[in-house]
């Protein structure tokens, strides 16, 4: 048995009948991960081992550690949202969801890379350097989570956070062939979690298989006072909808995510598995979003005025990386020249311009409103649907440097993620398909707000009556 | 549409420092997102009331109770400049 191919839940078991130990598997993934990751660089820092007291392995988790995105703060621990401008940023507390883990018997195993402040869908923008797709090395994992999914694709990790703005959980999952999850907005708190677009940012789980999804759902779902906008709402048992029965389940088909720019293959793959569902016992029913084709409008003109606003408190003065140049006015703009990267800079760019005086109404109140009426198509699809079904993304992933130099094509590769944050509903990616080189193909699952049972229950099915998350990548 | 001389406007109540070769493919770059996002001028939203938010929340409140504040030492640590027990900064008032 080797400890790092295994699933959490099929770990608890284990160590359960004492068939392994909380040592076996740390020392199994740490040495898989100095064998494996140098050609894939899932990871930017591993933990050391005074971060794992024998005391930890008593909770639920038994000490089975997790991947953390860098942007998730972990006290005492380096945590920089892959930006220089948080070089040296050791937070002085934990994240709730970290405070969850720990209560829970995990640890965290190691930082992730991801896109410089989760902005990119290629995890080409770290400062610490790209992240191989583990399917072909060639290829960029998705992003932001990039890290995340690499890592827990190739078996680096036997599970792992991301965060979705966006879609940064769910496309590089998809992208990697792992299980993603964003919950619903309010369902997992945000304290600890470096602010990207506070109105659309949820942490969530990146995993193997659908029943560690709802396990790690589990433990960091629930209300948090240090979140006002966390939701107090009752908590299931999340592992009690995984049921393989959909029988009678409404499943809408949104036509508009089956339009120009959805490639071949990706479409074919979530064809077979819209039959794969009806065959199991769905209601398979076409529907329309009508105002899907404004969402990355929308999307970019809301996420990044509301990151300008977040960015504004990196100014080199309590803490992060400092460049003194005379006076302060220079050393604010110094400061943040040097260390924010380039896409940081467009973004803050972008942000500054929709919400400046004589542009505030055109783009950001404009797109605010135009929120409201993608929030209403959804409202209304669940009127008569429990589950909607699509693509993730609209390819397979795409090669490293493909889109890099041009921004649009980057921003429309997630447009059937980012419509899910403009709404707050939660959303899953499972594998249902290969390219013909290969490469995985993710089927998107949108449920209504809080209805992540639904997800669960769906997804479980597919996965019980299909092998895709079966299959790994060749990595050595 | 957006010009040179706005994004260098945009930049400096960003606070940040751009390069003249990046100010120029700034330009360019937001110059064609943002006639992307000219299709929302097709849509009418006078009676539209914004989203700014999902959630129907209102006036959260907590109990006003005391608690211990981070540890002073712990948050100079990550501090870039420090002189005693205070975060050292440029000065901003200027001496007459």
């Amino acid at each position: 048995m080797e400890p790092f191919r295994q699933t959490a839940h099929a770990l608890i078991k284990l160590l359960e009948e004492k068939k392994t130990s909380t040592k076996e598997i740390h020392d199994a993934l740490r040495e898989r991960v100095a064998k494996v990751d140098p050609s894939i660089h899932a990871f930017i820092s591993l933990d050391g081992d005074s971060e794992t007291p024998s005391s930890i392995s008593e909770g639920l988790l038994h000490g089975i550690p997790i991947a953390v995105k860098d942007n998730i703060c972990v006290k005492g621990r380096l945590t920089t949202c892959c930006s220089k401008i948080l070089a040296g940023f050791r937070p002085p507390y934990h994240a709730t969801v970290i405070e969850r883990l720990i209560g829970a018997g995990s640890f965290p195993l190691g930082r992730t890379n991801m896109d410089e402040f989760a902005f990119g869908s290629s995890t080409e923008t770290s400062c610490y350097g790209i992240t191989r797709n583990p399917w072909d090395k060639e290829r960029i994992p998705g992003g932001s989570s990039g890290g995340s999914a690499a890592a827990v694709a190739a078996d680096l990790a036997i599970w792992a956070l991301g965060s979705d703005t966006g879609g940064s959980i769910r496309q590089p999952a998809s992208l990697c062939g792992v299980v993603g999850l964003k919950p619903t907005y309010g369902r997992v708190s945000r304290y600890g979690l470096i602010a990207f677009a506070s109105s659309l940012d949820q942490i969530g789980p990146v995993t193997k298989d659908v029943e560690d999804c709802a396990l790690l759902l589990n433990v960091i779902a629930g209300h948090d006072e240090r979140d006002s906008t966390s939701a107090e709402r009752p908590l299931p048992d999340f592992r009690l909808s995984l049921k393989n029965d959909i029988r009678g389940l409404r499943i809408g088909v949104p036509k508009e995510y089956f339009a120009e720019g959805l490639d071949g293959e990706v479409e074919t793959s979530v064809r077979q598995a819209i039959d794969t569902l009806k065959r199991l016992g769905g209601e398979i029913k076409e529907i329309s979003l009508p105002h899907s084709r404004h969402v990355v409008a929308v999307y970019y003109l809301v996420a990044t005025a509301e990151a300008s606003s977040n960015l504004a408190r990196f100014d080199g003065v309590q803490y992060g990386f400092r460049d003194e140049a005379g006076d302060l006015l220079s050393t604010y703009a110094q400061t943040r020249a040097k260390g924010f990267g380039t896409e940081a800079k467009r973004r803050i760019m972008l942000g500054t311009y929709a919400l400046s005086s004589g542009y505030y109404d055109a783009y950001y109140l404009k797109a605010q409103k135009v929120r409201t009426l993608i929030k209403k198509d959804f409202d209304e699809a669940f009127t008569h649907c429990d589950c909607l079904i699509g693509p993730v993304s609209p390819t397979a992933a795409f090669r490293i440097g493909e889109k890099i130099n041009d921004p649009l094509a980057m921003y429309l590769s997630d447009i059937y993620t980012i419509p899910v944050n403009l709404a707050g509903i939660p959303a899953m990616s499972i594998p249902c398909g290969f390219t013909k080189d290969a490469l995985p193909i993710g089927l998107h699952l949108l449920a209504r707000p809080f209805a992540e049972e639904t997800l669960f229950r769906v997804a479980y099915t597919f996965e019980q009556n299909t092998e895709f998350h079966e299959r790994k990548p060749d990595v050595k | 549409m957006i010009d040179l001389k706005t994004v260098q406007y945009v930049a400096d109540l960003a606070r940040v420092r751009l390069s003249e070769k990046e100010a120029k493919t700034f330009t360019e770059q937001l110059a064609k997102i943002l006639t992307y996002f000219e299709s929302l001028k097709e849509i009418n939203t006078d009676t539209i009331e914004p989203t700014s938010h999902v959630l129907p929340l209102k006036n959260v409140f907590r109990q006003d109770l005391l608690k211990k504040s981070l540890p002073q030492d712990e948050v100079l640590a990550i501090a870039p400049k420090k002189k005693g027990s205070f975060v050292k900064v440029l000065r901003v008032i200027e001496t007459g």
